[in-house]
């Protein structure tokens, strides 16, 4: 495993030490270790099946949720294990909050989507809800789009809309991390370049993950860029370095579209 | 093979149908000067349209390259050197004609020895082995081209205080001189022209720049 050697400013928010994990007896991800520094942007990319996803959602404890599932090794946030270190999950998926590949708004208003978080972690009173919304609509640069009719349902928004209005969603609860996979993947060429302009702009107060198949998306939007190969991570480095002088000959042939 | 694959090869084939045009002009220029043969400059000349037509067209195949199929790592890198490769190719041909076109006017012969015809000659092996790095993917040779321009620079420094020590002995010879300075400064381009294909070798291959090694700190050695 290669990690990046030149210096960075930022701390380190999540780091992995030796961590794998299986569902029952299959082994999805084994002897992974990495840094992921905070206001960063990390890529993951990898051949499918190499446990991208697996691994996004490990830092949230989403696949909880579903399976019985082993997880070893350290994963940490702010040096706290988040496995082991008395975390609250519901207060970590507040933390680590998440966007997934196909936007998934609920069946209810604009406004209603972006609320449910806040309200759920007690926020009651009307005018600090409107606030919240407002303020998560803006970061997620759809406020200008949707302020007249917030009432309306979410479902009838575009793809792109939609996918803007679940990072909202995420945001309206202050996160300190956001995962996202393959966020662009069900969007147009002009919602996918609005959501990496985002992307690049909520890095300033956030950890961003993103897991995608689109190598440019990821050389576009990412300052580092760790490969996966049969859930063990090949090679990490600045993202400029992985795409034009990769140092492990299977991250050359990934990206070149050679393997994988 | 990949679609990719096969414009990529379809690109270095044409670099080094290039390259042997340039090679063919310099062997020409050389042939021009020494017998000296009005003929052979003109057909250095001649040639020179090929060289831009080569250019335009290994140009538009690297811009292909680049915005359809968005390549990476090695394949980025050899295309990016490519398209600096091309013009350093047309550039050789450019002093070719420069030195064919003086052909005349440098006869009879000023300079005693074969000073001229080694300079050519010295040009001409690094512009091969330059062109023989890039084909075969040959890293020690482009190493040792980058390292040879230092006898051509010497021979050129050499021939050019000679002509100076005629144009103050002989002021007849003073016009000759003049475009014999000429003549060893587009020799001496040339070689300048061969070292930067070498480092644009060093780059596709290792990754890194060899170009002005003072400011990283490396050494081409």
């Amino acid at each position: 495993m290669l990690t990046p050697t030149l210096p960075e400013t930022k701390p380190i928010k999540l780091s992995v030490r030796n961590m794998a994990f299986s569902y029952g007896t299959k082994k999805v991800l084994d002897g992974l270790s990495m840094d992921i520094h905070a206001e960063r942007v990390t890529a993951i990319i990898g051949p499918s099946g190499c446990g991208k996803s697996t691994f996004l959602k490990c830092f949230n404890r989403i696949h909880e949720v579903s399976s019985t599932v082993n997880v070893s090794g350290d994963m940490l946030i702010d040096g706290v294990d988040i496995y082991r270190g008395g975390i609250d999950e519901v207060d970590l998926r507040r933390r680590v909050g998440m966007v997934f590949q196909k936007p998934n708004p609920f069946p209810k208003s604009i406004y209603e989507n972006v609320a449910f978080g806040p309200r759920l972690f007690g926020v009651t009173d009307r005018s600090s809800l409107d606030g919240i919304v407002e303020d998560a609509l803006r970061k997620a640069a759809l406020w200008d789009e949707v302020k007249d009719r917030l009432k309306e349902s979410a479902t009838g928004m575009s793809g792109g809309q939609q996918q803007r209005l679940c990072i909202a969603r995420a945001l309206a609860v202050n996160p300190e991390v956001l995962l996202m996979d393959e966020p662009c993947s069900a969007l147009d060429p002009i919602a996918t370049a609005k959501i990496e302009d985002l992307i690049t702009d909520l890095k300033e107060n956030l950890t961003i993950v993103i897991v995608t198949h689109n190598m440019q998306q990821a050389a576009r939007v990412s300052d580092y860029t760790a490969f996966f190969w049969l859930g063990r991570l090949v090679e990490m480095d600045l993202t400029e370095r992985i795409f034009t002088t990769p140092r492990v000959q299977m991250t050359e042939d990934y990206i070149t579209g050679r393997f994988g | 093979m990949r679609l990719f694959d096969t414009e990529l090869k379809a690109l270095r084939e044409g670099i080094m149908a290039m390259a042997g045009v340039a090679e063919e002009m310099i062997e020409l220029t050389i042939q021009a000067l020494a017998e000296p043969s009005p003929a052979k400059a003109e057909q250095v000349n001649l040639l020179d349209r090929r060289m831009d037509e080569w250019e335009l067209r290994l140009d538009q195949q690297c811009i292909d390259l680049l915005a359809l199929h968005a390549p990476a790592a090695s394949d980025l890198r050899r295309i990016a050197s490519s398209l600096k490769i091309i013009p350093e190719l047309e550039r050789i041909g450019d002093h070719c004609c420069n030195i064919a076109r003086r052909v005349a006017m440098v006869h009879p012969p000023i300079l005693a020895g074969n000073d001229l015809e080694q300079l050519g000659t010295e040009t001409r092996g690094m512009v091969r082995r330059a062109v023989d790095a890039f084909v075969g993917n040959d890293a020690a040779l482009a190493h040792a081209v980058i390292l040879s321009d230092d006898s051509v620079d010497a021979l050129y420094g050499k021939i050019y205080r000679d002509l100076l020590r005629i144009m103050l002995a002989d002021p007849l010879c003073i016009e000759r001189a003049s475009h014999l300075i000429l003549v060893i400064k587009n020799w001496e381009r040339i070689a300048d022209e061969a070292t930067n294909i070498a480092e644009e070798v060093l780059f596709i291959l290792e990754g890194h720049s060899a170009k002005h090694t003072y400011l990283h700190g490396d050494s081409v050695e």
